[in-house]
C-alpha cells in the first residue's frame, strides 16, 4: 500500500494528469508519424532545443537516482546511526591524542572535531567504499541494456550519481554532524558565504571520486576480481583523501604530495573550506585543484569506457 | 529495400585459459589464448515488417548476433546494416530507431514505480509528450499495465515485469524489434498474452521483429520465417512450413484395430512400432496423403479408431541441432 502511493506522491501534477489520461485512454496501436519531417527550424535554434533536452534528460536522471536511494528508509536510518557512532568514536581519540596540547598544524581541538564530523557526514556523499553499481552491471551482462540506449553512457551515471550525491548529503551527511554539534559544539562557518563555498566543493568532490570510482567499476571488463584492486584503493583513499586525518597534519613532504593528488579532493579540500582554513585566493586554488582534476579523471574515464566498449566481451547470453 | 542486411558476419572472441597440463604456481602465468568463433559467417536479409525466428541450441550465437544488430558489438568481420546505418559506428543514432528486450535482463528502474522507467524514457529518446502519450496510453491497456504503474519494479512478477519491459522499448516507435528470448520463464497464460500482442503490434504497425527463443510455439504462433543457426554457423533460413517438409516431412497414422494383426502393409508407409492391435505407420508428404494412406488402411483391416501425427517443431529442431536431420532424399 504504501508503495503504491510512494510513486504517485513523487509524480509532478503534470505527470499525473498525463497518467489519468492514460488510464482512460483506449487502446490503439497508431502508425508512428513518418521519419524526417523533424529538423525544421534555424540551426542554432535547434541546437538550444538539442542542448536544453539533454539537459532535461539529465536532470531527470539525477531526480531518480535521488529517488532510487530514498526508497530505502530503514537502510538510511541504521546507516546514520552507525556514522554516528564512528564519529564519536573518532572525536575521543582525537580529544585524547590533544590532551594538553593547544593546536596541531594550524587545527585546534575544535578544528579537528568539526573536521570529523563533516567527514562521517560526508563519507556516503563521496561514497569512499565499496560502490560497484556499474561492475555489478558487467559481471551479470546487465550492462547491455544500457548501451543500447541513446546517451552518454558517463554523463548518465554521473547524473545519477549527483542524485544519489545529494540525497545521502541531505539525509546521511546532516544528522551525524547535527548531532555531533549539539554533543561537541563544533564550529560552524563565520561567513556565510562559506556554505555556499563548501557545497560547490563538495559537489567537485563528488565529481572526483565519481570519475574515480566510475574507473574502478569498469576495470570488471577486464578483471574478472574487480574487489583486489576495489579493497588497494579503499586504503588508500581513507588515508590520502584526509578522511582518516587531516591532510595538514601530515608531516612535510607527505603533506605536500597528498596536497597535488587528486584523493585530497574527496574530503580534505571541502573540510578545509568549511573550517575557513582556505581563504581568498586560495579558496579559489582549492576548487580549481577540484576542478581540474575533476576534468581530468572523467577524461580518463570517458578513453577508458571507449576501450571498454571497443574490447567489450558482454559476460554471459 | 531490406531493413536488416547481414552478410558474412563473424565474431570471434578470444579466450585465455591455463595451459592445459599446466601445474603448480606458475600456471597461472601460464595461460594459451583461443579463438571462439560465436558467429562465423551468417548472412540473411530482413524485410521491412517481417517476424523472424531466430533460433539456435544455447552457445550458438543468437545473443552475439542481435548484440551486433544493435551496436553494442564490434563485428571481427563481414558486414551489417540495420535501417540503413552501420550499427556499431552510428550506436546512439541507430539506438533511436530500435527496441530492444533481453528477456533475462531488464531496462526498468528495479527500486523506482514503473512508471517512474517508462517517463524517463521519453527524455532519453526525446519522444514528442502527444506521441508518448498515446503510444503508453495504449500499450498500457494492451497488456494491462494500468494498475501496475505505481509499482516499484522490484515487486513486480516476471511476468508483470516483462510486459512492463515491453512497453519500455516501444515507447519511441522503434522499426525494429529485437526481442531476446522475451517468453523464458513465463507461465503459459501469460506467453499467450504475449504472443497476442507481438502479433498485433506486427500486424497493425508494421514493426519488423527479430525474436530469439527456446520456446517453438512463439515461432509457431508468431513467425513465418525462422533462421536457425548453430556453432555460429546458419543451418536453415525460411519458412516454417518448408522446414517442416525439408527435415521433418515424416508424418504418423496411429491406428487402433479391432484386435491384434500383423504389421498393415500400405505403399509408401512403414510400419514403425506394433503395440497389439494399435500400429504407428510412417509416412512422407511427398510420397503420399492422409487420406490415401487410410483408405488404404482400411481396405486391408478393421480400423477402430485412428489419429495423425505431425512432426513436431521441436523434434525437428532438435535433429538439425544435434546433425541427425538429413533432409528426406537421403533417407
Amino acid at each position: 500500500m504504501r508503495a503504491e502511493s510512494y510513486g504517485a506522491r513523487l509524480l509532478t501534477a503534470a505527470d499525473r494528469l498525463l497518467y489519468s489520461a492514460v488510464r482512460h485512454g483506449e487502446a490503439q496501436l497508431s502508425r508512428p508519424p513518418s521519419r524526417g519531417v523533424r529538423g525544421f527550424g534555424v540551426p542554432c535554434e535547434r541546437a538550444r532545443k538539442a542542448i536544453g533536452s539533454e539537459m532535461a534528460l539529465y536532470w531527470q536522471v539525477a531526480l531518480r537516482g535521488f529517488r532510487r536511494y530514498a526508497t530505502y528508509r530503514a537502510a538510511t536510518f541504521a546507516g546514520v546511526f552507525t556514522n554516528t557512532i564512528f564519529g564519536f568514536l573518532r572525536a575521543y581519540v582525537m580529544i585524547a591524542l590533544y590532551a594538553g596540547r593547544g593546536s596541531i598544524g594550524g587545527f585546534d581541538l575544535r578544528d579537528t572535531l568539526t573536521y570529523t564530523f563533516v567527514t562521517q557526514g560526508m563519507l556516503m556523499v563521496v561514497y569512499i567504499w565499496n560502490w560497484w553499481e556499474i561492475a555489478l552491471t558487467i559481471r551479470s551482462g546487465d550492462i547491455v541494456t544500457d548501451f543500447a540506449r541513446p546517451l552518454n553512457y558517463q554523463l548518465y551515471w554521473l547524473a545519477q550519481d549527483v542524485g544519489r550525491a545529494t540525497y545521502h548529503a541531505i539525509f546521511r551527511g546532516i544528522p551525524p554532524f547535527v548531532i555531533g554539534a549539539v554533543v561537541f559544539s563544533l564550529r560552524l562557518p563565520a561567513h556565510p558565504w562559506t556554505w555556499l563555498f563548501f557545497l560547490l566543493s563538495m559537489y567537485l568532490a563528488v565529481a572526483v571520486s565519481f570519475a574515480f570510482r566510475f574507473m574502478l567499476n569498469l576495470s570488471a571488463f577486464w578483471l574478472f576480481d574487480y574487489r583486489g584492486i576495489g579493497s588497494i584503493a579503499a586504503a588508500v583513499w581513507t588515508f590520502l583523501s584526509g578522511f582518516a586525518v587531516p591532510i595538514a597534519l601530515f608531516p612535510g613532504t607527505l603533506q605536500t604530495v597528498a596536497r597535488a593528488l587528486p584523493f585530497a579532493a574527496f574530503v580534505n579540500t571541502p573540510v578545509e573550506i568549511f573550517l575557513e582554513k582556505q581563504q581568498g585566493w586560495a579558496l579559489l586554488g582549492a576548487l580549481a585543484y577540484q576542478l581540474g582534476w575533476a576534468l581530468a579523471l572523467l577524461a580518463a574515464g570517458r578513453l577508458a569506457l571507449s576501450a571498454a566498449e571497443r574490447k567489450v566481451v558482454v559476460q554471459g547470453g | 529495400m531490406a531493413i536488416v542486411e547481414v552478410e558474412d558476419l563473424r565474431k570471434t572472441f578470444s579466450v585465455t585459459r591455463p595451459r592445459t597440463g599446466a601445474r603448480g604456481p606458475l600456471a597461472l602465468l601460464l595461460r594459451e589464448r583461443r579463438e571462439v568463433r560465436a558467429v562465423d559467417g551468417v548472412s540473411f536479409r530482413i524485410e521491412p515488417g517481417e517476424m523472424v525466428g531466430y533460433i539456435g541450441p544455447n552457445g550458438a550465437g543468437k545473443s552475439t548476433t542481435i548484440k551486433m544488430l544493435t551496436g553494442i558489438l564490434v563485428p571481427s568481420g563481414g558486414l551489417v546494416r540495420v535501417a540503413g546505418l552501420e550499427p556499431s559506428r552510428r550506436r546512439v543514432e541507430l539506438a533511436r530507431r530500435i527496441g530492444i528486450v533481453f528477456g533475462q535482463r531488464t531496462q526498468l528502474w528495479w527500486d523506482l514505480p514503473l512508471c517512474d522507467s517508462f517517463d524517463l524514457l521519453r527524455y532519453i529518446y526525446k519522444v514528442p509528450a502527444e506521441r508518448f502519450r498515446a503510444n503508453l496510453a495504449a500499450y498500457v491497456e494492451l497488456l494491462e499495465l494500468g494498475p501496475l504503474l505505481d509499482t516499484p519494479v522490484r515487486q513486480l512478477s516476471l511476468g508483470q515485469r516483462m510486459r512492463g519491459d515491453l512497453t519500455a522499448a516501444l515507447l519511441h516507435d522503434p522499426e525494429v524489434l529485437y526481442l531476446d528470448e522475451p517468453t523464458i520463464g513465463l507461465d503459459v497464460v501469460v506467453k499467450e498474452r504475449i504472443r497476442s500482442f507481438l502479433a498485433q503490434l506486427n500486424r497493425e504497425r508494421g514493426v519488423t521483429v527479430l525474436l530469439t527463443t527456446h520456446d517453438m510455439d512463439d515461432i509457431e504462433r508468431l513467425c513465418s520465417r525462422m533462421i536457425v543457426i548453430d556453432h555460429g554457423r546458419l543451418i536453415y533460413d525460411g519458412s516454417l512450413e518448408a522446414m517442416k517438409d525439408r527435415f521433418g516431412g515424416e508424418r504418423v497414422l496411429v491406428i487402433d484395430l479391432e484386435e491384434a494383426a500383423p504389421p498393415v502393409e500400405v505403399p509408401g508407409t512403414r510400419v514403425v512400432k506394433v503395440d497389439g492391435p494399435r500400429q504407428w505407420l510412417r509416412f512422407r508428404r511427398a510420397d503420399t496423403t492422409a487420406a490415401e494412406v487410410v483408405a488404404a488402411v482400411a481396405a486391408r483391416a478393421r480400423l477402430r479408431d485412428l489419429t495423425i501425427e505431425e512432426p513436431e517443431i521441436e523434434d525437428i529442431v532438435r535433429r538439425i541441432y544435434s546433425g541427425a536431420a538429413a533432409p528426406i532424399d537421403t533417407h
